[in-house]
């Protein structure tokens, strides 16, 4: 079976550059990459590719010898998956090396017709295989950027702020699933500790739905902030879903409601015995701005 | 054998738990706490557990315990500085600890308690 070996090794300058002008026919993507590193691709591959032939055979795609190979084809496909390749472009680049493979095996054995079969058969079935690995690796890096984004979806998706000494707000956008919960109610009571806040409000406007399941989380949450010393409001219950929870007959009795953030956060300033006022001069002077002061009491 | 203290402040007892808590000490807490309380006539129990990394369902029993029991006795009990994990553990273990009050911290709870004994002493002026 080494002959292969010797077929591609001896012709390795003309199958690399019949094989760069097969694929600037269909799948080049000369937007994506430059020609020289593409050629730098394919020269390395071949040089793999005979490796392997020469070391396991064309058929044990799984062998040792093809160590090589498999690296490197993964690690030019996960480049590529990253760079915007489509999985076609990704597959065709090994496979547009058959037809520049297939003719120079025919020149080479155009004597023995069965002999030119077994190889085209066998040298087929390789780059099959090595397509197949290419996908493959394609596949995993979009598998693994999905789930990074998820992540970090996860993680941005629940910022804990902190309105005033010892008022935090975590405003929950977005479904509540049980892993959301989990994360919510971690980043929440990690604040509730590093900026020893008493009051801590969840506003709930950019939770589309709450069912049971999501109540259930909502209350654990706020019992494990009480279990710690804080109490928590929650705020942003539309009417949509005010009507949702007593239908469902949710028991948020022992729990404060507001329907606005605003009005939790003055029940919390309340609460922590300090007041928002106008404070005179500046209303006087400039009636529209801003008028927050602050009165501790 | 190893003991947590119980320390006396005026009207409080202040207990802090510095270990990992076993069945074994816990037991002997609660047996401490009820006695330090009779024999000094505390009014109140505070139970500091920032130091507490791991708590299971007996530890969590406990403390509600001890809350209900120093309650009967007359002092009311605020646990304070739980660590985050303690009570999302405490909670996924279905104990809310109702009837225990709570503080962020161990000045939270002594505010609370000494509030509580503050405004005590005025219903009581005011009903006499």
């Amino acid at each position: 079976m080494n002959d292969l070996a010797e077929i591609i090794s001896q012709n390795q300058d003309k199958l690399r550059s019949e094989w760069i002008r097969t694929m600037s026919s269909s799948v080049e993507r000369a937007d994506l990459i430059s020609k020289a590193e593409l050629d730098e691709q394919c020269g390395s591959i071949l040089k793999e590719i005979v490796d392997g032939v020469k070391t396991n055979g064309p058929e044990n795609i799984n062998g040792a010898g093809w160590n090589g190979t498999r690296e490197l084809l993964s690690s030019i496909s996960s480049s590529r998956a990253r760079q915007g390749f489509s999985p076609v472009d990704v597959a065709m680049f090994v496979l547009s090396l058959k037809q520049p493979l297939f003719v120079v095996i025919r020149e080479k054995m155009a004597k023995s017709p069965d002999a030119l079969f077994e190889m085209i058969w066998s040298s087929t079935k390789l780059l099959d295989n090595l397509a197949l690995i290419t996908t493959e690796a394609y596949t995993a890096t979009r598998e693994e950027l999905i789930m990074r984004q998820q992540q970090e979806l996860l993680e941005l998706s629940t910022p804990v702020v902190k309105l005033w000494d010892g008022i935090l707000a975590l405003p929950i956008i977005g479904t509540l699933d049980s892993a959301r919960t989990q994360v919510v109610m971690e980043s929440l009571l990690q604040a509730v500790v590093a900026t020893n806040s008493r009051y801590a409000i969840i506003d709930i406007t950019g939770v589309p739905t709450v069912d049971t399941l999501v109540a259930q989380h909502l209350l654990k949450t706020i019992t494990a902030a009480r279990l710690m010393g804080a109490e928590c409001i929650i705020s942003g219950v539309r009417p949509q879903i005010a009507q949702t929870i007593v239908h469902l007959g949710i028991n948020l009795e022992d729990v404060i409601t507001k329907a606005k953030l605003s009005d939790a956060f003055a029940l919390a300033l309340q609460r922590s015995g300090r007041a928002v006022v106008k404070t005179a001069a500046h209303a006087a002077a400039n009636p529209l701005s801003g008028l927050f002061g602050k009165r501790e009491e | 054998m190893e003991r947590i203290p119980v320390l006396r402040m005026g009207s409080l007892l202040l207990i802090t738990i510095q270990v990992d808590m076993h069945d074994k000490l816990a037991l002997q807490l609660q047996d401490d706490v009820t006695e330090r309380i009779s024999e000094w006539g505390s009014t109140g129990v505070l139970i500091d557990i920032s130091s507490l990394e791991i708590v299971d369902s007996f530890i969590g029993r406990m403390l509600a315990n001890i809350a209900g029991m120093s309650r009967v006795l007359g002092a009311e009990t605020v646990v304070v500085g739980m660590q985050p994990a303690v009570a999302i553990t405490l909670v996924e273990l279905g104990m809310s600890l109702t009837g225990v009050r709570t503080a962020l911290s161990v000045e939270a709870g002594m505010e609370l308690l000494y509030g509580n004994a503050i405004t005590g002493s005025e219903d009581e002026r005011t009903e006499a």
